[in-house]
């Protein structure tokens, strides 16, 4: 393999991992917090919709990516509404989001659009830039290996490179502040939270309002970036494959990215390797490798890749005994 | 006074689902508003799309026999106190069960043998493809919410390998295996009826209805009228109790789920059998969310779970006639509506229980006669 299919390979790694990245990030410290997140892929489609609608409407990039924010936070709060102050099923009510924006943004769409459910393709204008192009064409003419690298990781749009920084960030959210703290044991011992004064629903809601920018963010990479427009059911099972790299990665941001880093390998990596032979095993069928995602994380769900802890809370409304 | 904050059962059983049903309307009827068309308009004909015609009521039908077995399949999951999100990829796995066998018998061996063996497979398929999360959940803790998702995405891909790689014709360019034999071929209701000298339009309605109405039957006598349904309960109910009084919490594990995923595998037989007589991809497409929608607003009893299913089939047939009709219409505003229904009565489903008691007992207190004095 050349240099030039490596970094095309790189290339197309980053870019179809980052929705999984952001949906990860969010589903890590929704989860962190204790309220189980199955929502992330109706909200990832909400937000793609809303941030392809605004655009083509309004045309203007800050304000669609805003609006997609505003309703991933909103469906974020609707879900701790349900779940966290009326102690809802919070399985159930992820599957309701999805479900609804599922069916709502098709709704919508044809009958803002009339185009089957697809937003109009948007002009360059208002699509997210690509970075770092002039450095990219700059190493075109580096030795073998640098220009691997350059063409897999320069020139991509801003927004791949933001949810690589957002790891280091939620990381260090989680691990070296006293907000990440909190939300940390609200997700492991809810009960000593409670009796240290400090409230238990405040923490959740801002682990999911959170939870909410990070998806919208994801849906308007979808809609903004990666396609031309928002296309009925674009995120085609993204929100589950995201939640299953976190699961994968131990409900750690770092492990999180390596999983999604894996799952969009091996999606980027599924078509060229269809029908070439790999050394001891033969020929691969494609869905095999579609499959492998969802394998590898009950794999490892089943405690065959080491142990996965979940926190200890999580999935458990709680309730303040009087 | 009042006697706390208890509903009764009659309010808890009958009124609620009623009320979260309604919330559900009301939120779809301003959607339908905001997409500009009128909600009283769309109502009615989706009433008469749905039960308007012979042919209506048969699609009604049809829909209804695939929503009955998964819901109650999610159900079954439910009394033991477990999720089984996974009534898609158990459905997938019934439909090739049922292909299977029929691929392989049913071009010579006659109806009678075959369709009882295909019943079978379909079952045994879908009771297989869930003893696996469950065998993972009762062994290794794993979480079988997240597994049985896993798991329909791996079905999905297992299915679009058989097809494609394996069964599918040589020279035919559509994704679905060749036709089955005579012996496949589960008698439709409109064949039937016509035997009988009852005219009858054509309609995917088959004999599968039958074996729906004996499977909720069949869950009601199990589940509240059985030993091993009292233990199954008992585990969902009261896991600690009934492992001090000696129920092994594994083994039921394993019995429900592997009972869900043999009712959601029998959607196999009502698409793959009755209706298509071949394999194809897509033969399930949110029947399981269905089911779990279906299940949610039934309050897991069979009786209920009929019932909704017969409301989300004439949803599904009355928004399939609407789509003809209104242009603006699409069937997703049948699947937003699902949502709806799986939001209000399942996630915020005890949301208006507090305030409903909270009427009701003022209602009755009105109503109360006076205590005598002196």
């Amino acid at each position: 393999m050349d240099d030039v299919a490596v970094g095309t390979l790189i290339a197309s790694t980053l870019r179809v991992s980052t929705p999984l990245i952001l949906c990860a990030l969010a589903a890590c410290l929704s989860e962190r917090s204790g309220v189980i997140d199955l929502g992330l892929e109706g909200k990832m489609l909400l937000t793609a919709f809303a941030a392809g609608a605004a655009a083509a409407v309004i045309g203007s990039l800050p304000l669609a990516m805003a609006l997609a924010v505003v309703v991933g936070v909103a469906l974020s709060m609707l879900h701790g509404y349900a779940c966290v102050s009326h102690r809802g099923d919070q399985v159930v009510m992820g599957m309701a989001i999805t479900m609804t924006a599922a069916g709502l943004t098709v709704v919508l769409g044809i009958a803002w659009f009339h185009q089957g459910g697809q937003t109009p393709a948007l002009p360059d204008a208002v699509r997210l830039a690509p970075w770092f192009t002039a450095s990219a064409d700059f190493l075109r003419d580096a030795p073998t290996g640098l220009r691997a690298l350059a063409t897999g990781l320069l020139g991509h749009n801003g927004m791949v490179y933001v949810a690589l920084l957002l790891v280091p960030a939620v990381w260090w959210l989680l691990a070296r502040t006293r907000f990440g703290l909190r939300l940390r044991a609200a997700g492991e011992n809810p009960a000593m939270v409670d009796a240290a004064g400090v409230s238990v629903q405040a923490l959740r809601y801002g682990a999911l309002a959170l939870n909410g920018v990070l998806c919208a963010l994801a849906g308007c990479y979808l809609v903004l970036a990666q396609n031309p427009s928002f296309i009925p059911h674009m995120t085609a099972g993204r929100g589950y494959m995201a939640l299953a790299a976190m699961i994968f990665g131990k409900w750690q941001p770092l492990g999180a990215l390596l999983a999604c880093l894996l799952f969009g390998f091996l999606d980027a990596a599924a078509i060229r390797l269809q029908g070439a032979p790999l050394p001891l095993i033969g020929a691969v069928p494609v869905q095999a490798i579609q499959a492998l995602p969802y394998v590898l994380t009950v794999v490892l769900l089943a405690g065959f890749i080491g142990r996965a802890r979940a926190p200890k809370a999580l999935g458990v409304p709680y309730a303040k005994t009087h | 006074m009042s006697s706390g904050h208890e509903l009764p059962r009659w309010l808890d059983l009958g009124v609620l689902p009623l009320f979260n049903l309604a919330l559900a309307l009301l939120v779809c009827g301003i959607v339908v508003l905001v997409i500009g068309l009128d909600p009283g308009q769309v109502l009615s004909l989706l009433a008469k799309g749905a039960f308007g015609s012979r042919m209506g009521i048969s699609y009604t039908l049809y829909y209804a026999t695939t929503f009955v077995f998964t819901g109650l399949a999610v159900a079954v999951a439910f009394h033991g106190g477990l999720f089984n999100i996974g009534g898609e990829g158990q459905a997938m796995l019934g439909g090739i069960g049922t292909a299977l066998v029929a691929l392989a018998l049913a071009d010579h061996w006659p109806a009678w043998l075959v369709l009882p063996l295909m019943t079978l497979a379909a079952a045994a398929f879908g009771l297989a493809w869930a003893a696996v999360p469950a065998a993972l959940q009762a062994w290794r803790g794993s979480h079988v919410v997240i597994t049985t998702i896993m798991f329909n995405f791996i079905a999905s891909a297992l299915l679009s390998w058989l097809l494609i790689n394996v069964l599918k014709e040589p020279g035919n360019m559509t994704v679905e295996s060749r036709s089955f034999g005579p012996g496949a071929h589960v008698p439709a209701v409109h064949e039937v009826l016509g035997a009988l000298g009852i005219e009858w339009p054509r309609s995917p309605l088959n004999l599968s209805v039958l074996l729906a109405a004996a499977s909720a039957a069949l869950v009601y006598l199990l589940v509240w009228r059985t030993r091993p349904g009292y233990m199954l309960r008992a585990v969902g109910f009261a896991p600690e109790a009934a492992r001090y009084a000696g129920i092994g919490p594994r083994a039921q594990v394993m019995f429900s789920m592997m009972l869900s995923g043999a009712f959601a595998g029998l959607v196999g037989i009502n698409e793959v059998a009755g209706v298509h007589g071949r394999l194809l991809l897509d033969y399930v497409v949110g029947a399981g969310f269905a089911g779990i929608a279906v299940s949610l607003i039934g309050r897991n009893h069979p009786v209920g779970i009929v019932l909704a299913s017969l409301l989300f089939g004439a949803l599904y047939q009355g928004g399939a006639e609407l789509a003809f009709e209104i242009p603006g219409f699409s069937r997703d505003m049948v699947f937003t509506l699902q949502g709806l229904i799986v939001l209000f009565s399942g996630a915020m489903a005890q949301v208006a229980a507090p305030t409903l008691a909270r009427a009701w007992f003022a209602i009755e207190r009105r109503l109360a006669p006076r205590p005598a004095h002196g």
